[in-house]
């Protein structure tokens, strides 16, 4: 058994339980890789939560992308998956063409929608406005920017639309046929049948995309690096651009990035990982103890 | 869907023609709606395409199809950014990280699985909480220990942990595992087989479709990941993956947007290969696991 375990004992270890205690511990001190940490008590955390200019931006954004991208993902996957399970023909190749984009590279489709969605040349505001539309500057207009981002995460919506999918499909036929015999109309028998029956994979993708969000980077990275134009010079990639436009692209991730690794703050970094930790945390808990609420736990009876 | 009729103990009455003509009506708009959606999921990737096969002339311009096409783009691409050796970099990175997750992975998702011993489900919590925590939780102790080990800069920092276990590979073989009767792994331990031995003859063999799907999944995950990456080799060009070179290829072409395009369907093109080929192998594992799961 513990021959069996040993890799992940050492890399529980190494790669989990060191960095947190690690991270605590740093987080009380001022630490540049350069010289030793210094003890500097909680004047990390003072900073974070009353100083710091960017956190109050960085952590509006990340709501605002959690709140807004998370329920949208999920009717739209819903949706999809919902007329999926209707279609009679063409199934596989519907699913085929709406997962694709959920597997293509972050970097890529980031690249793609920054310059589909360039204002001058691109292709959306061209067709826009050649039928008498001004299209809005996306990425390049502070309040357009996240939404910019919402497209770009719908597109790859694919994967929970997959795992919606197959949970409808699973949804027993008997329990609609009992409700259709009840009188029961589409619309009953999405609300009463389908929904709770496929509620605890809903909690699962609710769940998943809260911690996603919370962790949203890449796009965000690449999508205010290009759209900044200013992208640094090769061998030298500086943070030149993030939260761009007027940090309206800067969410937490980022901004710890860039106060770790651009600045190299080691201690203030730390402190802000501890807030994102506990944050996960608790959010993790939140959605749990109330799922009990809504989410249908099969019961014996079912079975 | 039969074996519903058939225990349908009633005659369904022939619905009256206004219901079926609605029905079908509304079986049109269904479908409508689908195509529609597609062609708009599969329309940024036109995009894509057609720009790629501009003049950089008329990338810039508002034309929106080619005229004429510029295949040489996609030799450009190759001439001009170091490709080849993002490509190796990130093969690199993935097949050591692949190999690492499965020779890591497959052992303790076993133990946790079919192996009865003490703090078994509190080892298994925390992996369910490791595979919960964002990265960044824990990137700045481990940057400050690869910093230490003069490792910052190469791609190590990356490979090693998935040699020691990879949460997300653990749970989904571990719940494969359970699915394996015990009859077979009682039968090879009468015959006198150590857990050492079931695991490699035994539950590997039935567990294939399982390990091929996670190994699908750490490839694509590494061929795909950016912020480890970037973290550890952003300030060192030789050492770049694919995404990190992306990334940065605009830069290095001044606004060229049919030169960057052709670069993203490059890089984009293993993943969509690699979907098509695998589809059936991938699919296989899932349903298998959805079968008894």
């Amino acid at each position: 058994m513990l021959l069996l375990m040993s890799p992940w004992l050492v890399g529980f270890s190494v790669f989990f339980g060191y960095p947190l205690v690690m991270s605590a511990y740093l987080s009380l001190h001022h630490y540049d890789l350069l010289s030793p940490p210094r003890w500097v008590g909680l004047a990390n955390y003072r900073y974070l939560f009353f100083t710091d200019p960017q956190v109050g931006a960085a952590v509006k954004n990340t709501l605002w992308m959690i709140a807004v991208l998370v329920p949208l993902q999920v009717l739209f996957a819903l949706g999809v998956a919902l007329m999926l399970a209707r279609a009679r023909r063409g199934i596989g190749l519907f699913r085929t063409i709406f997962y694709l984009p959920a597997l293509t590279p972050p970097v890529a489709a980031t690249l793609g929608f920054v310059y589909i969605l360039n204002p001058v040349t691109g292709p959306v505001n061209n067709i826009l406005k050649r039928i008498g539309i001004d299209g809005p500057l996306w990425f390049q207009d502070p309040s357009w920017a996240k939404p910019s981002l919402v497209i770009l995460g719908l597109w790859g919506v694919g994967n929970t639309m997959v795992i919606f999918l197959a949970a409808v499909l699973d949804v027993p036929q008997h329990l609609y046929e009992s409700a259709e015999l009840d009188g029961a109309n589409w619309l009953q028998r999405l609300r009463w049948v389908t929904l709770p029956t496929i509620s605890p994979v809903i909690l699962f993708a609710v769940i998943l995309g809260v911690i996603q969000g919370l962790q949203y980077f890449t796009q965000a990275y690449v999508a205010g690096n290009i759209a900044s134009g200013q992208a640094s010079q090769a061998a030298d990639v500086t943070s030149v651009g993030l939260g761009y436009p007027e940090d309206s692209t800067l969410f937490y991730p980022v901004l710890l990035y860039q106060h770790g690794f651009s600045d190299f703050q080691m201690g203030y970094a730390s402190a802000m990982a501890m807030l994102l930790l506990a944050v996960s945390f608790a959010v993790t808990l939140v959605i749990v103890l109330n799922s009990r609420r809504w989410v249908h736990h099969a019961a014996g009876a079912l079975k | 869907m039969s074996a519903a009729e058939v225990t349908t103990p009633f005659v369904r009455r022939r619905r009256p023609a206004t219901v079926r003509r609605k029905r079908f009506l509304l079986a049109v708009a269904n479908h409508a709606v689908l195509i529609a959606a597609a062609i708009a999921f599969l329309a940024p990737i036109g995009f894509m395409l057609l720009t790629s096969l501009m003049t950089s002339d008329q990338a810039l311009s508002a034309r929106l199809w080619p005229q004429p096409f510029a295949w040489h783009n996609f030799v450009d691409v190759f001439t001009t950014a170091p490709i080849w050796r993002w490509t190796l970099n990130t093969l690199q990175y993935s097949v050591l990280a692949t190999i690492g997750v499965l020779v890591s992975s497959v052992p303790v998702a076993y133990a946790l699985a079919r192996l009865r011993w003490r703090g078994r489900n509190v080892a298994f919590m925390i992996v369910l909480i490791a595979l919960m925590l964002p990265p960044q939780v824990s990137v700045v102790p481990l940057y400050v220990m690869w910093a230490k080990l003069h490792l910052v800069g190469t791609l190590w920092p990356v490979i090693i942990p998935n040699w020691l276990g990879d949460a997300f590979s653990i749970f989904l073989l571990r719940q494969f595992f359970l699915t394996i009767p015990e009859e077979y792994l009682d039968a090879a331990r009468v015959d006198g087989c150590g857990e050492l031995r079931i695991l490699y003859t035994v539950v590997v063999r039935l567990a294939k479709p399982a390990i091929a799907a996670v190994a699908l999944f750490s490839f694509l995950y590494t061929f795909n990941d950016f912020f480890l990456p970037l973290l550890y080799t952003g300030e060192n060009a030789h050492h770049w993956v694919l995404q990190i070179g992306l990334s940065e290829f605009r830069s290095l072409h001044q606004v060229q947007w049919n030169l960057t395009m052709a670069a993203t369907l490059v890089v984009m093109a293993p993943v969509i290969v690699i979907f098509f080929l695998a589809q059936k192998a991938f699919v296989e594992g899932v349903t298998l696991t959805g079968v008894k799961g």
